[in-house]
Protein backbone atom coordinates (compact mmCIF):
# COMPACT_ATOMS: atom_id res chain seq x y z
CA UNK A 1 0.00 0.00 0.00
CA UNK A 2 2.67 2.32 1.04
CA UNK A 3 4.77 1.68 -2.37
CA UNK A 4 1.55 4.13 -3.69
CA UNK A 5 1.90 7.12 -1.73
CA UNK A 6 4.79 9.75 -1.77
CA UNK A 7 6.87 9.67 1.44
CA UNK A 8 8.59 12.37 3.58
CA UNK A 9 11.79 12.78 4.81
CA UNK A 10 12.69 15.17 8.06
CA UNK A 11 15.99 16.69 7.65
CA UNK A 12 16.82 18.31 11.25
CA UNK A 13 20.00 19.58 13.21
CA UNK A 14 18.83 17.41 15.77
CA UNK A 15 17.95 13.76 15.67
CA UNK A 16 15.20 14.41 18.96
CA UNK A 17 13.40 17.11 16.64
CA UNK A 18 13.45 14.69 13.23
CA UNK A 19 12.33 12.01 15.22
CA UNK A 20 9.57 13.77 17.23
CA UNK A 21 8.46 15.88 13.86
CA UNK A 22 7.86 12.52 12.04
CA UNK A 23 6.31 10.73 14.55
CA UNK A 24 4.02 13.67 14.87
CA UNK A 25 3.31 13.48 10.80
CA UNK A 26 2.70 9.54 10.62
CA UNK A 27 0.29 9.24 13.42
CA UNK A 28 -2.29 11.23 10.80
CA UNK A 29 -0.80 9.31 8.29
CA UNK A 30 -0.62 5.41 8.65
CA UNK A 31 -0.08 4.54 5.19
CA UNK A 32 2.79 7.46 4.63
CA UNK A 33 6.46 6.84 5.31
CA UNK A 34 7.92 9.28 6.94
CA UNK A 35 11.74 9.30 7.52
CA UNK A 36 13.79 11.23 10.08
CA UNK A 37 17.14 12.65 9.32
CA UNK A 38 17.97 14.56 12.50
CA UNK A 39 22.04 14.84 13.86
CA UNK A 40 25.55 14.07 13.31
CA UNK A 41 26.25 10.30 13.45
CA UNK A 42 27.90 11.05 17.07
CA UNK A 43 24.82 12.56 18.41
CA UNK A 44 25.91 15.99 17.99
CA UNK A 45 24.07 18.66 16.70
CA UNK A 46 24.11 19.56 12.81
CA UNK A 47 23.30 18.19 9.51
CA UNK A 48 24.94 14.83 7.99
CA UNK A 49 24.32 14.48 4.23
CA UNK A 50 25.03 10.81 4.31
CA UNK A 51 22.19 9.77 6.65
CA UNK A 52 19.78 12.95 4.87
CA UNK A 53 20.86 10.42 1.33
CA UNK A 54 20.19 7.82 2.83
CA UNK A 55 16.38 8.38 4.44
CA UNK A 56 15.62 10.02 1.15
CA UNK A 57 16.96 6.70 -0.54
CA UNK A 58 15.21 4.20 1.88
CA UNK A 59 12.01 6.57 1.44
CA UNK A 60 10.76 6.56 -2.34
CA UNK A 61 8.76 3.40 -2.80
CA UNK A 62 8.43 4.75 -6.32
CA UNK A 63 6.48 8.04 -6.02
CA UNK A 64 8.74 10.38 -5.23
CA UNK A 65 10.18 11.93 -1.97
CA UNK A 66 9.03 15.28 -0.41
CA UNK A 67 11.82 16.53 1.81
CA UNK A 68 11.30 19.23 4.92
CA UNK A 69 14.20 20.71 6.83
CA UNK A 70 14.49 23.15 9.51
CA UNK A 71 16.90 25.89 8.88
CA UNK A 72 20.33 26.31 7.02
CA UNK A 73 22.75 23.90 6.28
CA UNK A 74 19.40 21.21 6.50
CA UNK A 75 18.05 22.96 3.69
CA UNK A 76 21.60 23.12 1.77
CA UNK A 77 22.40 19.80 2.57
CA UNK A 78 18.96 17.97 1.64
CA UNK A 79 19.78 19.79 -1.81
CA UNK A 80 22.51 18.20 -2.20
CA UNK A 81 21.52 14.68 -1.46
CA UNK A 82 18.72 15.30 -3.79
CA UNK A 83 21.17 16.49 -6.50
CA UNK A 84 23.23 13.44 -5.75
CA UNK A 85 20.11 10.57 -6.50
CA UNK A 86 20.37 8.76 -9.60
CA UNK A 87 17.03 10.68 -10.62
CA UNK A 88 16.57 14.09 -8.70
CA UNK A 89 13.60 14.67 -10.22
CA UNK A 90 12.19 11.62 -7.56
CA UNK A 91 12.46 13.81 -4.46
CA UNK A 92 11.63 17.76 -3.84
CA UNK A 93 13.34 20.11 -0.75
CA UNK A 94 10.35 21.63 0.44
CA UNK A 95 10.58 25.40 2.12
CA UNK A 96 7.71 25.00 4.84
CA UNK A 97 7.38 25.39 8.65
CA UNK A 98 8.87 21.85 9.66
CA UNK A 99 6.13 20.85 12.22
CA UNK A 100 3.03 22.43 10.44
CA UNK A 101 4.73 21.30 6.80
CA UNK A 102 5.15 17.93 7.85
CA UNK A 103 1.37 17.23 8.79
CA UNK A 104 -0.01 18.54 6.46
CA UNK A 105 2.18 17.25 3.69
CA UNK A 106 1.63 13.90 5.71
CA UNK A 107 -2.43 14.17 5.27
CA UNK A 108 -2.13 15.51 1.51
CA UNK A 109 0.33 12.14 0.94
CA UNK A 110 -2.16 9.86 3.13
CA UNK A 111 -4.76 10.83 0.56
CA UNK A 112 -3.29 9.96 -2.55
CA UNK A 113 -1.65 13.50 -3.63
CA UNK A 114 1.07 13.32 -6.04
CA UNK A 115 4.70 14.66 -5.22
CA UNK A 116 3.35 18.21 -6.39
CA UNK A 117 0.65 18.17 -4.56
CA UNK A 118 1.74 16.52 -1.33
CA UNK A 119 5.08 19.63 -1.57
CA UNK A 120 2.25 22.47 -2.05
CA UNK A 121 -0.04 20.99 1.09
CA UNK A 122 3.61 21.68 2.77
CA UNK A 123 4.47 25.30 1.58
CA UNK A 124 0.52 26.32 1.89
CA UNK A 125 1.20 25.41 5.46
CA UNK A 126 3.16 28.44 5.92
CA UNK A 127 1.59 31.46 7.39
CA UNK A 128 -1.86 29.97 6.51
CA UNK A 129 -5.08 32.15 7.48
CA UNK A 130 -5.83 29.38 9.36
CA UNK A 131 -9.92 29.98 9.20
CA UNK A 132 -11.89 32.19 6.86
CA UNK A 133 -14.19 34.89 7.95
CA UNK A 134 -17.07 34.18 5.79
CA UNK A 135 -18.60 37.68 6.37
CA UNK A 136 -15.59 38.83 4.37
CA UNK A 137 -15.49 36.02 2.08
CA UNK A 138 -19.27 36.69 1.15
CA UNK A 139 -17.74 39.43 -1.48
CA UNK A 140 -17.42 36.56 -3.89
CA UNK A 141 -20.84 34.84 -3.22
CA UNK A 142 -22.43 36.16 -5.59
CA UNK A 143 -20.44 36.07 -8.58
CA UNK A 144 -20.41 32.31 -7.73
CA UNK A 145 -21.18 30.05 -10.68
CA UNK A 146 -24.84 28.89 -10.54
CA UNK A 147 -24.41 25.11 -11.87
CA UNK A 148 -21.55 25.16 -9.14
CA UNK A 149 -24.44 25.62 -6.79
CA UNK A 150 -26.87 23.54 -8.31
CA UNK A 151 -24.12 20.67 -8.04
CA UNK A 152 -23.85 21.61 -4.30
CA UNK A 153 -24.68 19.49 -1.04
CA UNK A 154 -25.27 20.78 2.15
CA UNK A 155 -26.10 19.10 5.59
CA UNK A 156 -25.43 19.85 9.38
CA UNK A 157 -23.89 17.54 11.57
CA UNK A 158 -23.82 17.83 15.58
CA UNK A 159 -20.32 16.18 16.64
CA UNK A 160 -20.94 13.85 19.07
CA UNK A 161 -17.38 12.27 19.37
CA UNK A 162 -15.59 13.30 22.96
CA UNK A 163 -12.95 15.77 21.72
CA UNK A 164 -14.29 17.19 18.49
CA UNK A 165 -12.93 18.70 15.66
CA UNK A 166 -9.39 18.01 17.25
CA UNK A 167 -6.36 16.84 15.73
CA UNK A 168 -7.40 13.45 15.26
CA UNK A 169 -10.78 13.57 14.08
CA UNK A 170 -9.60 16.76 11.99
CA UNK A 171 -7.31 14.41 10.21
CA UNK A 172 -9.48 11.98 9.27
CA UNK A 173 -11.99 14.30 8.11
CA UNK A 174 -9.75 16.15 5.45
CA UNK A 175 -8.50 12.78 4.87
CA UNK A 176 -12.25 11.35 4.10
CA UNK A 177 -12.52 14.25 1.27
CA UNK A 178 -8.79 14.24 0.10
CA UNK A 179 -9.41 12.85 -3.21
CA UNK A 180 -13.01 13.72 -3.73
CA UNK A 181 -13.78 16.05 -6.75
CA UNK A 182 -15.79 18.82 -4.50
CA UNK A 183 -15.09 21.87 -2.80
CA UNK A 184 -15.95 21.20 0.94
CA UNK A 185 -16.19 23.36 3.54
CA UNK A 186 -17.16 22.97 7.59
CA UNK A 187 -19.18 26.25 8.98
CA UNK A 188 -19.54 26.74 12.48
CA UNK A 189 -20.61 30.25 13.36
CA UNK A 190 -19.08 32.84 11.37
CA UNK A 191 -16.12 31.14 10.76
CA UNK A 192 -15.54 28.62 7.92
CA UNK A 193 -12.87 25.92 7.61
CA UNK A 194 -11.33 24.02 4.02
CA UNK A 195 -12.48 20.57 5.08
CA UNK A 196 -9.09 19.35 3.00
CA UNK A 197 -6.68 21.17 5.99
CA UNK A 198 -6.67 19.71 9.03
CA UNK A 199 -5.44 23.15 10.71
CA UNK A 200 -8.29 25.05 9.10
CA UNK A 201 -10.67 22.40 10.54
CA UNK A 202 -8.98 22.43 14.30
CA UNK A 203 -9.03 26.04 14.13
CA UNK A 204 -12.67 26.13 14.20
CA UNK A 205 -12.41 24.90 17.74
CA UNK A 206 -15.49 22.38 17.29
CA UNK A 207 -15.96 20.91 20.38
CA UNK A 208 -18.56 17.78 21.71
CA UNK A 209 -22.51 18.76 21.26
CA UNK A 210 -21.64 22.02 18.26
CA UNK A 211 -23.33 22.11 15.74
CA UNK A 212 -21.32 22.53 12.28
CA UNK A 213 -22.47 23.08 8.73
CA UNK A 214 -20.69 21.18 5.85
CA UNK A 215 -21.41 22.73 2.24
CA UNK A 216 -20.15 21.41 -0.49
CA UNK A 217 -19.78 22.41 -4.27
CA UNK A 218 -18.80 20.21 -7.19
CA UNK A 219 -19.47 16.70 -9.12
CA UNK A 220 -19.25 14.86 -6.29
CA UNK A 221 -20.72 17.20 -3.78
CA UNK A 222 -22.94 14.52 -2.59
CA UNK A 223 -20.18 11.98 -1.75
CA UNK A 224 -18.36 14.71 -0.25
CA UNK A 225 -21.29 15.07 2.18
CA UNK A 226 -22.12 11.23 2.51
CA UNK A 227 -18.71 10.60 3.53
CA UNK A 228 -18.31 12.98 6.29
CA UNK A 229 -21.50 12.01 7.47
CA UNK A 230 -21.31 8.76 7.83
CA UNK A 231 -17.44 9.70 9.05
CA UNK A 232 -19.82 11.60 11.96
CA UNK A 233 -21.86 8.88 12.90
CA UNK A 234 -19.30 6.21 13.46
CA UNK A 235 -18.30 9.22 16.44
CA UNK A 236 -15.02 9.31 14.36
CA UNK A 237 -13.78 6.13 15.27
CA UNK A 238 -13.06 6.98 18.57
CA UNK B 1 55.55 25.66 -13.29
CA UNK B 2 51.89 24.42 -12.35
CA UNK B 3 50.56 22.63 -9.61
CA UNK B 4 50.43 18.78 -10.05
CA UNK B 5 47.89 16.73 -7.72
CA UNK B 6 50.47 16.13 -5.46
CA UNK B 7 50.91 19.89 -5.22
CA UNK B 8 47.69 20.54 -4.55
CA UNK B 9 47.32 18.16 -1.82
CA UNK B 10 50.10 19.89 -0.26
CA UNK B 11 48.02 22.97 -0.28
CA UNK B 12 44.83 21.56 0.93
CA UNK B 13 46.97 19.51 4.07
CA UNK B 14 48.29 23.33 4.89
CA UNK B 15 44.63 24.41 4.61
CA UNK B 16 43.71 21.58 7.60
CA UNK B 17 46.96 22.56 9.12
CA UNK B 18 45.72 26.27 9.33
CA UNK B 19 41.96 25.49 10.60
CA UNK B 20 43.22 23.30 12.75
CA UNK B 21 45.87 25.86 14.40
CA UNK B 22 42.92 29.01 14.37
CA UNK B 23 39.93 26.35 15.70
CA UNK B 24 39.51 27.98 18.66
CA UNK B 25 39.67 31.35 17.27
CA UNK B 26 36.87 30.52 14.86
CA UNK B 27 34.66 28.66 17.47
CA UNK B 28 34.86 32.09 19.53
CA UNK B 29 34.28 34.44 16.56
CA UNK B 30 30.61 31.65 15.71
CA UNK B 31 29.92 31.63 19.06
CA UNK B 32 29.31 35.71 19.20
CA UNK B 33 27.03 35.25 16.58
CA UNK B 34 25.99 31.68 15.93
CA UNK B 35 26.56 28.35 17.37
CA UNK B 36 30.19 27.81 18.34
CA UNK B 37 31.20 25.66 15.84
CA UNK B 38 32.53 26.39 13.18
CA UNK B 39 36.24 25.95 13.96
CA UNK B 40 35.02 22.34 15.32
CA UNK B 41 33.26 21.71 12.09
CA UNK B 42 36.09 22.75 9.63
CA UNK B 43 38.46 20.98 11.73
CA UNK B 44 36.47 17.78 11.33
CA UNK B 45 36.26 18.24 7.89
CA UNK B 46 39.44 18.63 7.14
CA UNK B 47 41.06 16.59 9.38
CA UNK B 48 39.08 13.35 7.20
CA UNK B 49 40.40 15.34 4.12
CA UNK B 50 43.63 15.13 5.02
CA UNK B 51 43.37 11.34 6.51
CA UNK B 52 41.67 10.37 3.17
CA UNK B 53 44.95 12.08 1.14
CA UNK B 54 47.36 10.10 3.47
CA UNK B 55 45.60 6.81 2.16
CA UNK B 56 46.27 7.86 -1.35
CA UNK B 57 46.47 11.27 -3.45
CA UNK B 58 44.61 10.90 -6.56
CA UNK B 59 45.88 11.58 -10.03
CA UNK B 60 44.72 14.76 -10.82
CA UNK B 61 44.58 17.99 -9.49
CA UNK B 62 40.42 17.69 -10.26
CA UNK B 63 40.49 14.35 -8.33
CA UNK B 64 41.95 15.75 -5.50
CA UNK B 65 39.82 18.93 -5.32
CA UNK B 66 36.83 16.66 -5.43
CA UNK B 67 38.09 14.08 -2.91
CA UNK B 68 37.92 16.81 -0.57
CA UNK B 69 34.66 18.43 -1.81
CA UNK B 70 33.27 15.14 -1.15
CA UNK B 71 34.72 14.62 2.45
CA UNK B 72 33.39 18.14 3.23
CA UNK B 73 30.41 17.18 2.32
CA UNK B 74 30.00 14.52 4.41
CA UNK B 75 31.77 15.86 7.53
CA UNK B 76 31.67 19.04 8.43
CA UNK B 77 28.04 18.85 9.58
CA UNK B 78 27.10 22.86 9.49
CA UNK B 79 26.60 25.12 7.13
CA UNK B 80 30.22 24.92 5.69
CA UNK B 81 29.64 21.33 4.70
CA UNK B 82 27.43 22.12 1.67
CA UNK B 83 29.16 25.70 0.77
CA UNK B 84 32.94 24.38 1.16
CA UNK B 85 32.04 21.21 -0.64
CA UNK B 86 29.93 23.17 -3.59
CA UNK B 87 33.02 25.27 -3.97
CA UNK B 88 35.82 22.52 -4.45
CA UNK B 89 33.44 20.65 -6.24
CA UNK B 90 32.74 23.25 -8.88
CA UNK B 91 36.19 24.04 -9.01
CA UNK B 92 37.30 20.53 -9.43
CA UNK B 93 34.38 20.12 -12.78
CA UNK B 94 36.05 23.41 -14.03
CA UNK B 95 39.40 21.60 -13.93
CA UNK B 96 38.41 18.62 -15.73
CA UNK B 97 41.33 15.86 -15.70
CA UNK B 98 44.09 18.99 -16.16
CA UNK B 99 47.18 17.38 -15.17
CA UNK B 100 48.18 20.66 -13.10
CA UNK B 101 47.41 23.55 -13.18
CA UNK B 102 48.77 27.46 -14.33
CA UNK B 103 47.82 30.40 -12.89
CA UNK B 104 44.59 30.93 -15.64
CA UNK B 105 43.35 27.44 -14.04
CA UNK B 106 43.63 28.80 -10.69
CA UNK B 107 41.75 32.00 -11.06
CA UNK B 108 39.19 29.97 -13.13
CA UNK B 109 38.82 27.54 -10.66
CA UNK B 110 38.60 30.25 -7.79
CA UNK B 111 35.58 31.74 -9.78
CA UNK B 112 33.69 28.07 -10.63
CA UNK B 113 34.28 27.83 -6.90
CA UNK B 114 32.20 31.11 -5.77
CA UNK B 115 29.21 30.79 -8.49
CA UNK B 116 29.54 27.27 -6.12
CA UNK B 117 29.11 29.31 -3.24
CA UNK B 118 26.17 31.36 -4.56
CA UNK B 119 24.26 29.14 -6.49
CA UNK B 120 24.27 26.89 -2.78
CA UNK B 121 23.75 29.86 -0.35
CA UNK B 122 22.50 32.16 -2.31
CA UNK B 123 24.22 35.02 -0.41
CA UNK B 124 25.36 38.49 -2.12
CA UNK B 125 27.84 40.71 -1.26
CA UNK B 126 26.94 42.46 1.49
CA UNK B 127 25.42 39.91 3.57
CA UNK B 128 28.16 39.16 5.69
CA UNK B 129 29.09 35.56 5.01
CA UNK B 130 32.16 33.76 3.77
CA UNK B 131 31.27 35.50 0.08
CA UNK B 132 32.03 38.64 1.63
CA UNK B 133 35.77 37.09 1.47
CA UNK B 134 35.61 34.81 -1.79
CA UNK B 135 33.99 37.40 -4.26
CA UNK B 136 36.64 39.63 -3.85
CA UNK B 137 39.29 36.92 -3.74
CA UNK B 138 38.23 35.65 -6.95
CA UNK B 139 38.46 39.36 -8.54
CA UNK B 140 41.71 39.87 -7.11
CA UNK B 141 42.95 36.82 -8.43
CA UNK B 142 41.29 37.29 -11.94
CA UNK B 143 43.38 40.68 -12.11
CA UNK B 144 47.07 39.30 -10.93
CA UNK B 145 46.38 36.65 -13.67
CA UNK B 146 45.88 39.31 -16.35
CA UNK B 147 48.77 40.88 -15.23
CA UNK B 148 50.90 37.80 -15.81
CA UNK B 149 51.13 36.98 -11.98
CA UNK B 150 52.04 32.96 -11.37
CA UNK B 151 50.25 30.79 -9.27
CA UNK B 152 51.85 31.92 -6.35
CA UNK B 153 51.24 35.27 -7.18
CA UNK B 154 47.27 34.96 -7.71
CA UNK B 155 47.23 32.70 -4.98
CA UNK B 156 48.69 35.12 -2.91
CA UNK B 157 46.10 37.93 -4.60
CA UNK B 158 43.00 36.37 -3.10
CA UNK B 159 44.50 35.96 0.04
CA UNK B 160 45.06 39.41 0.40
CA UNK B 161 41.42 40.66 -0.22
CA UNK B 162 39.87 37.47 1.42
CA UNK B 163 41.56 39.09 4.14
CA UNK B 164 40.59 42.74 4.09
CA UNK B 165 36.50 40.97 2.19
CA UNK B 166 36.71 39.51 6.09
CA UNK B 167 37.25 42.46 7.69
CA UNK B 168 34.63 44.87 5.77
CA UNK B 169 32.26 42.01 7.45
CA UNK B 170 32.47 43.77 10.48
CA UNK B 171 30.34 46.74 10.76
CA UNK B 172 27.71 44.13 8.29
CA UNK B 173 24.22 42.90 9.49
CA UNK B 174 24.12 39.33 8.64
CA UNK B 175 21.46 38.24 6.41
CA UNK B 176 21.96 35.13 5.29
CA UNK B 177 22.87 31.79 7.63
CA UNK B 178 22.47 31.78 11.26
CA UNK B 179 24.01 35.44 12.16
CA UNK B 180 20.72 36.67 10.68
CA UNK B 181 19.12 35.74 13.32
CA UNK B 182 20.67 38.14 15.43
CA UNK B 183 19.71 41.05 13.37
CA UNK B 184 21.64 44.11 14.05
CA UNK B 185 23.03 42.34 17.11
CA UNK B 186 25.46 40.96 14.81
CA UNK B 187 27.07 44.41 14.06
CA UNK B 188 30.59 44.28 15.21
CA UNK B 189 31.61 41.04 14.60
CA UNK B 190 33.51 39.28 11.26
CA UNK B 191 31.75 36.58 10.09
CA UNK B 192 33.68 33.37 10.58
CA UNK B 193 32.88 31.68 7.34
CA UNK B 194 34.45 34.81 5.96
CA UNK B 195 37.17 34.69 8.20
CA UNK B 196 38.29 30.25 7.12
CA UNK B 197 37.79 31.57 3.56
CA UNK B 198 40.86 34.39 4.03
CA UNK B 199 42.53 31.95 6.59
CA UNK B 200 42.27 29.39 3.85
CA UNK B 201 43.47 31.08 1.21
CA UNK B 202 46.58 32.31 2.73
CA UNK B 203 47.40 29.05 3.68
CA UNK B 204 46.74 27.98 0.44
CA UNK B 205 49.32 30.72 -1.43
CA UNK B 206 51.66 30.48 0.94
CA UNK B 207 52.26 26.72 0.40
CA UNK B 208 51.55 26.92 -3.57
CA UNK B 209 55.23 29.48 -2.84
N1 LIG C 1 23.47 30.98 2.90
C1 LIG C 1 24.78 31.17 3.07
N2 LIG C 1 25.55 31.63 2.05
C2 LIG C 1 26.87 31.81 2.23
N3 LIG C 1 27.52 31.57 3.36
C3 LIG C 1 26.80 31.12 4.40
C4 LIG C 1 25.41 30.88 4.31
N4 LIG C 1 24.99 30.40 5.50
C5 LIG C 1 26.07 30.33 6.30
N5 LIG C 1 27.17 30.76 5.64
C6 LIG C 1 28.55 30.81 6.11
O1 LIG C 1 28.76 29.71 6.97
C7 LIG C 1 29.37 30.16 8.16
C8 LIG C 1 28.94 29.30 9.33
O2 LIG C 1 29.40 28.01 9.15
P1 LIG C 1 29.12 26.88 10.23
O3 LIG C 1 29.89 25.70 9.83
O4 LIG C 1 29.30 27.43 11.58
O5 LIG C 1 27.63 26.56 9.96
P2 LIG C 1 26.32 26.84 10.85
O6 LIG C 1 25.81 28.16 10.50
O7 LIG C 1 26.60 26.54 12.26
O8 LIG C 1 25.43 25.71 10.20
P3 LIG C 1 23.92 25.37 10.41
O9 LIG C 1 23.21 25.95 9.24
O10 LIG C 1 23.92 23.89 10.40
O11 LIG C 1 23.52 25.96 11.69
C9 LIG C 1 28.93 31.60 8.29
O12 LIG C 1 29.87 32.34 9.03
C10 LIG C 1 28.84 32.07 6.86
O13 LIG C 1 30.07 32.56 6.38
MG1 LIG D 1 28.06 27.55 13.26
Amino acid sequence: MSGERVALVVVSHSGGLADGVAEVAAQMAPDVTVRPAGGLSDGGIGTDFEAVLAAVTEADTGSGVVVLYDLGSAQMTAEMAVESLPEPEAAVVVDAPLVEGAIAAAVSAQGGGDRAAVADAARAAAGRSEVTDTAESADGADSEDAAAAESGAKAEITLANEVGLHARPAALLARCVADVDADVRITLGDTEADARSVFSLMSLTARKGDTVVVTATGTQAEDAIARITALAERNFDE
Amino acid sequence: MGCDAERVAAVLRAGGASVAEHKAELIELDRAIGDADHGENLDRGFAAVLSSLDAGVPETPGAVLKTAATTLISKVGGAAGPLYGTAFLRAATKLGDASELDAAAIATGLRAALDGVVARGKAEVGDATMVDALAPAVEAAERSHADGGDVAAVLSAAADAAKEGADSTVPLTARKGRASYLGERSVGHADPGATSTALLLRSFAEAAR
